[in-house]
């Protein structure tokens, strides 16, 4: 695949949520390409329907209608397992509430995602601590996340959604639980690492984040608005 | 996930809820302590009982003699069968399926004395064969009847045990005199200790018995007080009875069908209701056992469901990851057998460990705690606790573990 290419593709997605009474219809028709290497910003009010949007572009979740290709991969029916396999290598996560395992130190919490590609034990230490080196957290890999602040949690957050290389990084809220300069850190960090040549999506409600990234999408009521189809 | 890793983080879950997880092992700890103990106690038991019941004698058929029911060549019913000496040459002869012979002249209240201690007890006279058909074992020092006390019909006693204690104290007696119906009698033997399950007349601990040539020219009896016989094979008990018929039959007069001129005593068929009560007793047991066992398994598999919904958000992280559902199950399947079996261990090796202490303290063999015997883990005790365990693991495991597989990540991420 050239570095060119289409990395995302979402034709049609709906998600329609049954609660058995009432019906939720969250995303009402999405088109979405997302281009490799680029750096983009999905914002839209809570309700619009980001959770969701996001939950799909990162295979936790399947559409009820519509598909998805992901790398040239249709994934929108693929089963459980295959869909935790393209998380684990092509997709890393970064969460508003950072999402560490609070008794694993830094270490182990980068180590995690190789633990499940199945990498021998000496192999996955080196590859974590050499993330946490880079990322300006190798004073602190023996340290449990609970006794991390809030921008060195997310920093470990982010070398672990590295660790398996994926060529995707999802990014919800990321600075929604730092104060403003930890944020600032955070975003730099993401400029650097869309330098460095991973297509990243920001999803966020913060009218500041926009202006740093290429593109900006805003979602509403589970439709796009504008600058879509990309 | 590698078994190191898997270990490292529920040592470290265990940590967090210490009291929660002692007591979820404690539980399966308590049942495997309770079917083990039920089953080993049950073991004990058994093999004490079976010990006592092959005290009157292993394999024997006891006969005495009836009266007749039916009308034979002329003869009316209603008529005494009487045994004498040359029946029991007769039987030995003409029935090979028997192994052993024997017959018993029987006493009772005739005086044995040894200087002031009298004593009025059962006396005996018995053929040497009943020495192994009747477990008549002499302890160290001393024999049993023989063949030549027979033959030359000599004036010599076998004491048993608790006889010989109230004549003797514990005195030596093997080579003393004591006098039965005043006639001077030599001690060749005393006979050893034993819980008697099945007797007919009165305890052997309490006879004394001499040769039953010598008995009969005492006493003058003109008949045999019954006949022991010994099968080679136990199973060929009912046709050894059927040709018993037939022999004594045609020797004393009466219809071999006539089942009321012998009346016989089978302690094989005994022994065979004896073993299926036992093993009756053990399954019941065991079920008792296993029930605790499976409460405990109840309690385990709530527990795990409290883990799985504690740890829901850390499902959902390691999902999000890259776990795959397979992953998720087995940590969890892998966490319950492991609680399972640590617990198991513990409460093996407390039951192992009562067992080894019951068998070292002391007890009178006349009590009532020897009836108990030696509590006993056997193997295929062992194996059945090892394997009850695993199931109640396994199925304690099984279900949350689903659950926790079939969480779906997104909303498990969620999830405060």
């Amino acid at each position: 695949m050239s570095s060119n290419g289409t990395m995302v593709k979402l034709s049609g997605v709906r998600k329609i949520y049954d609660t058995g009474k009432v019906k939720v219809e969250a995303l009402r028709g999405i088109d979405l390409h997302v281009r490799r290497g680029e750096f983009m910003t999905l914002v839209g009010p809570s309700g619009s329907g980001k959770s969701t949007l996001m939950n799909i572009l990162g295979c936790l979740d399947v559409p009820s209608e519509g598909t998805y290709e992901f790398d040239g991969q249709r994934v929108d029916r693929l089963p459980v397992s295959q869909l935790a396999e393209i998380r684990n290598r092509s997709i890393g996560f970064v969460f508003q509430n950072f999402n560490l395992l609070p008794y694993s130190t830094a270490l182990e919490n980068v180590e995690l995602p190789l633990v499940f590609r199945g990498l021998g034990a000496k192999e996955r230490r080196k590859r974590a601590a050499e993330l946490l080196e880079k990322i300006g957290l190798g004073d602190r890999m023996e340290h449990k996340a609970t006794e991390l602040s809030g921008g060195q949690m997310q920093r470990v957050a982010i070398a672990r959604a590295l660790a398996n290389n994926p060529p995707l990084l999802l990014a919800d809220e990321p600075t929604g639980n730092l104060d403003s300069a930890s944020g600032r850190e955070i975003v730099d960090l993401f400029e650097n690492l869309w330098k460095a040549g991973h297509t990243i999506m920001i999803i966020t409600h913060d009218p500041n984040l926009p202006m740093r990234t290429e593109r900006t999408i805003h979602l509403r009521d589970g439709r796009l608005e504008d600058g879509a189809a990309g | 996930m590698t078994l190191k890793l898997f270990l490292q983080y529920f040592w470290r879950d265990f940590r967090k809820q210490k009291k929660r997880a002692t007591l979820t092992v404690a539980a399966i700890v308590w049942g495997t302590f309770s079917i083990l103990m039920l089953l080993a106690f049950g073991e004990g038991l058994k093999d004490q009982l079976g010990k006592n019941q092959r005290s009157l004698g292993e394999c024997i058929i006891i006969v005495w003699p009836g009266q007749t029911s039916i009308p034979y060549k002329g003869l009316p019913r209603g008529r005494r069968i009487h045994f004498r000496p040359e029946d029991v040459e007769l039987i030995k002869k003409s029935i090979p399926e028997i192994w052993r012979v024997g017959a018993e002249y029987s006493n009772w209240g005739v005086d044995v004395v040894n200087g002031k201690r009298v004593f009025s007890q059962h006396v005996t006279g018995e053929y040497p064969t009943y020495e192994f058909m009747r477990v008549q074992y002499a302890e160290r020092g001393g024999r049993y009847l023989n063949d030549t006390d027979m033959e030359f019909k000599r004036r010599v006693v076998f004491l048993g045990y608790e006889l010989n204690k109230k004549l003797f104290g514990d005195e030596p007696s093997v080579g003393q005199t004591v006098f039965i119906a005043r006639i001077p009698f030599t001690v060749i033997g005393v006979g050893q200790n034993k819980q008697q399950m099945g007797m007919y007349g009165g305890p052997d601990v309490e006879k004394a018995t001499m040769p039953a040539t010598t008995y009969q020219s005492i006493f003058g009896d003109k008949y045999l007080d019954n006949l022991v016989i010994q099968p080679r094979d136990a199973e060929t008990a009912e046709l050894v009875k059927s040709r018993l018929y037939q022999v004594l039959g045609a020797k004393n007069q009466f219809d071999p069908a006539d089942k009321q001129a012998l009346s016989i005593w089978d302690t094989i068929e005994n022994q065979k209701d004896f073993s299926k009560m036992m093993l009756g007793m053990q399954i019941f047991m065991g079920i008792l056992g296993g029930l605790t066992l499976l409460i405990a398994g109840v309690g385990v598999a709530n527990i795990m469901y409290v883990v799985i919904k504690e740890r829901t958000k850390e499902i959902g992280i390691k999902m999000a990851l890259g776990a795959k559902p397979q992953t998720i199950h087995n940590q969890f399947l892998l966490e319950a057998l492991l609680i399972c079996f640590s617990g198991g261990a513990i409460g093996i090796f407390i039951s192992q460990l009562i067992c080894d202490l019951a068998s070292v303290v002391p007890r009178d063999p006349t009590s009532s705690m020897s009836w108990l015997g030696n509590p006993t883990i056997s193997l295929p005790i062992g194996l059945i606790t090892v394997v009850i365990l695993a199931i109640i693991g396994l199925t304690a495991g099984y279900f949350p573990a689903r659950r926790a597989a079939r969480l779906n990540p997104a909303e498990t991420l969620r999830y405060e």
